[in-house]
């Protein structure tokens, strides 16, 4: 029975959505926002088992005295100022996105700094990423580094005042060569996700329960 | 001097008039909106001779021929569309369209009575619905075929293949296994079941690690991913016969932020240093951060994802990558159960018909450029693909 309801469940719900596709007709054309509204009250409630497992997981470690728990502290110091400053916010403001809300504040000068500098790490990355693959050791390597480099010249500027043709090749190995391995495998991946999505409608891909 | 006033100067006038008066929208088709659940009405026009004088056109509607005519909305010159989404269905509505310029206004003749319906069946989608049908059939004939032919070949994959190698150097490291899920949620049409595929992976990952006794680290990204990955990672164990070995804390939720995750995810890297790193699912720009970060810490890492913006990242920072469709076919592949083998085929004969049908475009594309009289032919085909 454990294994059977979520089983049927599956197979109606996946028929149902794929029947709301091709048939506009209340019900079936509007039956997939109906589901994707059941999601956001479903993710809600997760969302509190979510951050219960968080807290679990660095209130053990502060416990043991694990390794780095003074990370852990933090942690768990940030989520009860933030709750804080956001329950306080809601009281004074109505509403925590309130631009004097301290909440806001929190947002703007701690929480947005943070997320820019892990964006701006990515700039690093790439061009490590991109040394270790543009390095000429094979034949693949080196049309790689071929085709990088041209499409990197060509884009910028000074491509057109090296060589008038620059950006017209660059152009020509996005539009043609890199469009058409995209698309392969933009195919490829469509048709997975078809079989992916048909085998948990039949049940025979069953990850998700027990 | 008199002949100018009384005879020449209104000619004058009404000429002028003529000359500054805008011309109204004409051809005015107010229709059932196609391949909706009714409560729409499309409007066109065709735009005013004076359509760069204007200001915007005002769409006017009506339930009655001569009655009061109400402002609906407004459109930009230029566009010469718009859909009333505030109807009624199986009620009439009439339509004009009045040009707006900054002195003037002018209405065009009035188009209805029209009437919004529901559509049982969306007419753009035939193609979907008989494409739909041979894939499915190919593969539930696969599958079908599967239970008495075991033995279907299936080409190797190197990423998957080195999925044992991985948690192996893992196990004799004494290091944790790192499986990140990416941030793809369960509601997302793309992300959605690319994460499926990876909470596939993992179950198989998991077991093996349960089997060796390997620690295995899920951060994830979202609840409800985190609540099945739960599910999985403690099913694993039990399958193996270790529901002790299962620890309740391995399986969490970290952040339902984009760079808050990577960060979560290299710290973890960095204090842990786990011998083997999955990244599978879906990613956005992360992707080489989390990629990169486990480079660094010399694990060997399996990526795998079906965003095609990040296979280039992941085939330059990783150690394998399963591209696109390989990440669909690996759940099947590592179970090696001939059912899933057999839904993979069908993949292949659907691939196959595809190929075919593109084929097919190119050449009545490239035929109708030498035979102008097979354009029709050419474009009828390509569109009958488009919804």
């Amino acid at each position: 029975m454990q294994r059977q309801v979520p089983l049927v469940l599956t197979f109606i719900t996946g028929i149902v959505v794929v029947i709301g596709l091709l048939v506009p007709h209340r019900p079936f054309g509007t039956i997939e926002e109906r589901f994707l509204v059941w999601y956001a009250i479903i993710f809600g409630f997760t969302l509190v088992l979510g951050i219960d497992s968080l807290i679990k997981v660095h209130a053990n470690k502060i416990r043991r005295r694990e390794p780095g728990f003074g990370y852990s502290a933090v942690l768990i110091a940030s989520i009860i100022v933030t709750l804080t400053l956001g329950i306080y916010s809601i009281i004074k403001y109505g509403s925590a996105f309130d631009v004097r809300a301290p909440f806001m504040f929190l947002y703007w000068n701690f929480f947005l700094p943070c997320s820019a500098t892990m964006f701006s790490l990515l700039a690093f990355f790439i061009a490590s990423a991109a040394y270790r693959a543009f390095r000429a050791t094979t034949i693949d390597a080196t049309l790689l580094l071929i085709a990088g480099a041209l499409v990197m010249i060509g884009r910028v500027p000074i491509g057109h005042y090296i060589w008038g043709r620059l950006p017209g090749i660059a152009e020509w190995i996005m539009s043609v060569l890199q469009m058409t391995g995209m698309r392969g495998i933009l195919i490829g991946i469509s048709l997975g996700m078809i079989a992916t999505s048909l085998r948990i409608i039949l049940g025979i891909e069953r990850a998700y329960i027990r | 001097m008199k002949a100018f006033f009384y005879y020449i100067r209104p000619m004058l006038f009404s000429l002028l008039i003529i000359l500054t008066t805008i011309f109204p929208p004409t051809n005015v088709k107010a229709f059932d909106t196609p391949n909706d659940a009714g409560g729409s009405i499309t409007i066109t026009w065709k735009l005013s001779r004076d359509d760069s004088l204007l200001l915007y056109y005002e769409i006017m509607r009506s339930t009655e021929l001569s009655g009061k005519y109400e402002l609906i909305g407004r459109a930009l010159p230029g566009k010469n569309e718009f859909e009333d989404k505030d109807v009624e269905t199986s009620k009439q509505y009439y339509y004009f369209v009045r040009a707006v310029a900054e002195e003037e206004q002018v209405n065009s003749e009035v188009s209805g009575p029209v009437i919004a319906t529901a559509q049982w069946f969306h007419h753009g989608r035939w193609s979907t619905l008989i494409l739909g049908i041979i894939f499915c059939s190919a593969v539930v004939w696969f599958i079908r075929r599967a239970r008495k032919d075991t033995n279907l070949f299936v080409r190797k994959i190197p990423g998957l293949e080195a999925v044992d190698e991985a948690i192996g150097r893992s196990t004799e490291l004494g290091k944790p296994i790192l499986y990140i899920l990416g941030l793809g949620t369960l509601s997302d049409a793309t992300g959605g079941v690319a994460t499926l595929a990876a909470l596939s992976i993992l179950r198989k990952v998991a077991r093996k690690a349960a089997e060796y006794d390997t620690p295995i680290i899920v951060p994830c990204f979202d609840p409800v991913v985190m609540a099945i990955a739960q599910d999985t990672v403690k099913q694993a164990h039990m399958e193996v016969g270790r529901p002790d070995t299962y620890k309740e804390n391995s399986v969490y939720f970290l952040t339902a932020d984009q760079f808050g995750y990577a960060a979560g995810c290299d710290g973890i890297m960095l204090r842990e240093r786990p011998g083997a790193i999955f990244l599978q699912g879906y990613f956005y720009a992360e992707s080489l951060i989390l990629a990169e970060t486990g480079r660094s810490v010399g694990a060997i890492q399996i990526a795998g994802t079906s965003a095609t913006l990040q296979l280039p990242f992941f085939v330059a920072a990783c150690d394998y990558t399963l591209i696109g469709e390989e990440l669909f076919a690996a759940a099947a592949y590592l179970g090696r159960e001939p059912l899933m083998l057999g839904s993979i085929k069908g993949e292949d004969l659907s691939k196959l018909v595809i190929g075919i049908l593109i084929v097919v475009g190119v050449i009545l594309s490239s035929l109708a450029i030498l035979r102008p009289g097979l354009s029709n032919w050419a474009a009828s085909f390509i569109n009958w693909f488009t919804p």
